[in-house]
């Protein structure tokens, strides 16, 4: 049997994994957004917070991910479903583009045009979502772009908690020693990937500033 | 327009102080006013502290000694983004925001102080008129003008809430000599109409020459002298002498 007879004969539960897989993703890298980029912002007006808010977000970041899964394990209500585990870790994996990228993108805007709109008499919230923002809308794009990248391939590892998704495959695959099975996993994953990063590219393209 | 003419000075400088926190200091005891209606010219070297004059004045830099006041008022005693809305500012083309239309650009301010649309709208048309920018213009990025038309833009500005005080941060310095010139000839063209007090900052001393009412020079973070152009272009002080030496003695004609 080759590889797309088995991807024909079982595509149901494979398009189950891909949606699920997707499920994963999308849930955590909102969260992520929802997290990540209101504490970019806050680290642009408190400077004191800078080194902290980046230091603790770039500690998550070099945590095996397995060890992360584990970590989380014991957490109460979270470690209680394999699912609510899996989206934890991976939006907290997800943070470091995001505050990252929030921050370059607002400290990357012209400082003469924020000085103008300040000198103008723009409040701090006035110069934030008219000035600021729109003009590191590109930027913080970019981050979004990264992490969902990141994720699509790091909820692979989910299902070795039992978070589903298509890691199933290339697990059940390593066990059975089947360069089937792992594919039927991987390839979709790596297709979840590519559309990630070139819809978002797009995306991003559209809302830099020129 | 209320009381009789006010011939108390707009902007007041006393003993004026501004020091960084490294302790360098930009600007030693500057004392100074600007009068209603007249075009002050701050004038002097790169770090001689004239763009830190003008910054203490909107408050983007914060005086570490001494007081100003403006319309007679400490700016202690100022909400700063009323201050700031009373005073129109113009920097080197830079300062428009890219992402915003010609016509937004221009309504900032009254966008930001919540006019009527209509009135916004009259007031864009009204402001380009005034400068010299073409109306189909309006829905233009910065980046698709010429330096010429986006100074213009940047002036338009500044004057759209029609602020009684204007600061202008080398409006003119990045501008080729044809352009400049031109400028500068609306420029006052615009003052003689419209009367603001506007305080201006250059190197260039012809400029400080046509534009200024007065010249206040400066140099190494002190105020030198403060005299007409024609008192500048008569003037034997060291410094003085200095400048018109640098820039050809010609301008003596050319002043009186």
């Amino acid at each position: 049997m080759n590889l797309w007879q088995f991807i024909l004969q079982n595509h149901t539960e494979i398009l189950e994994a891909t949606l699920q897989h997707l499920q994963l993703v999308a849930i955590s890298t909102l969260f992520a957004v929802l997290i990540g980029i209101p504490l970019g912002i806050l680290i642009t007006r408190r400077p004191v917070l800078n080194k902290p808010v980046l230091g603790a977000a770039n500690v998550i970041q070099t945590i095996p991910s397995l060890a992360l899964f584990g970590f989380l394990l014991p957490a109460p209500w979270i470690g209680a479903r394999a699912d609510r585990l899996a989206i934890l870790a991976l939006t907290l994996y997800a943070l470091l583009p995001l505050i990252r990228n929030t921050y370059t993108g607002i400290k990357g805007v012209d400082r003469a045009i924020v000085e103008a709109g300040r000198g103008m008499g723009l409040t701090d919230g006035q110069l934030l979502w008219q000035v600021e923002l729109p003009l590191a809308l590109g930027v913080i794009i970019a981050g979004v772009r990264v992490a969902t990248v990141i994720s699509v391939g790091l909820a692979t590892i989910a299902a070795a908690i039992g978070a589903g998704g298509l890691g199933e495959y290339i697990f059940r695959g390593l066990a059975m020693v089947n360069d089937q099975v792992i594919l039927a996993g991987a390839i979709p994953a790596a297709m979840l990937a590519l559309l990630a990063d070139i819809s978002l590219g797009w995306l991003e393209k559209r809302l830099s500033p020129r | 327009m209320n009381d009789p003419p006010d011939h108390r000075p707009v902007i007041q400088f006393k003993n004026v102080f501004f020091r960084l926190d490294n302790g360098l200091e930009l600007l030693h005891n500057l004392t100074l006013e600007v009068e209603r209606g007249e075009t002050l010219v701050l004038l002097g070297r790169s770090g001689s502290g004239k763009t830190t004059t003008l910054k203490l004045i909107n408050h983007l830099l914060s005086a570490t000694g001494g007081e100003i006041l403006v319309d007679g008022r400490s700016l202690r005693d100022w909400d700063l983004i009323r201050l700031r809305r009373t005073i129109g500012y113009v920097i080197q083309e830079v300062g428009l925001f890219p992402h915003f239309t010609v016509e937004r650009n221009i309504a900032l301010v009254p966008q930001i102080e919540k006019w009527p649309l209509e009135r916004i709208r009259h007031r864009v048309q009204e402001l380009m008129q005034l400068v010299g920018l073409e109306p189909t213009l309006a829905s233009r990025y910065p980046r698709e003008l010429s330096g010429g038309q986006r100074q213009r833009v940047g002036v338009a500005r500044a004057l759209a809430a029609d602020p009684p005080i204007l600061l202008m941060d080398e409006p003119f310095g990045a501008l080729d000599p044809i352009t400049r010139v031109e400028l500068q000839r609306e420029f006052l063209a615009l003052q003689n109409r419209l009367r603001k007090t506007v305080v201006f900052v250059t190197h260039d001393l012809r400029e400080a020459l046509l534009l200024g009412s007065r010249i206040a020079l400066m140099e190494a973070g002190r105020l030198a002298t403060v005299q007409t152009p024609d008192e500048f272009v008569h003037s034997t002080e060291p410094l003085t002498a200095a400048y018109l030496n640098a820039f050809g003695t010609d301008l003596k004609r050319g002043a009186s």
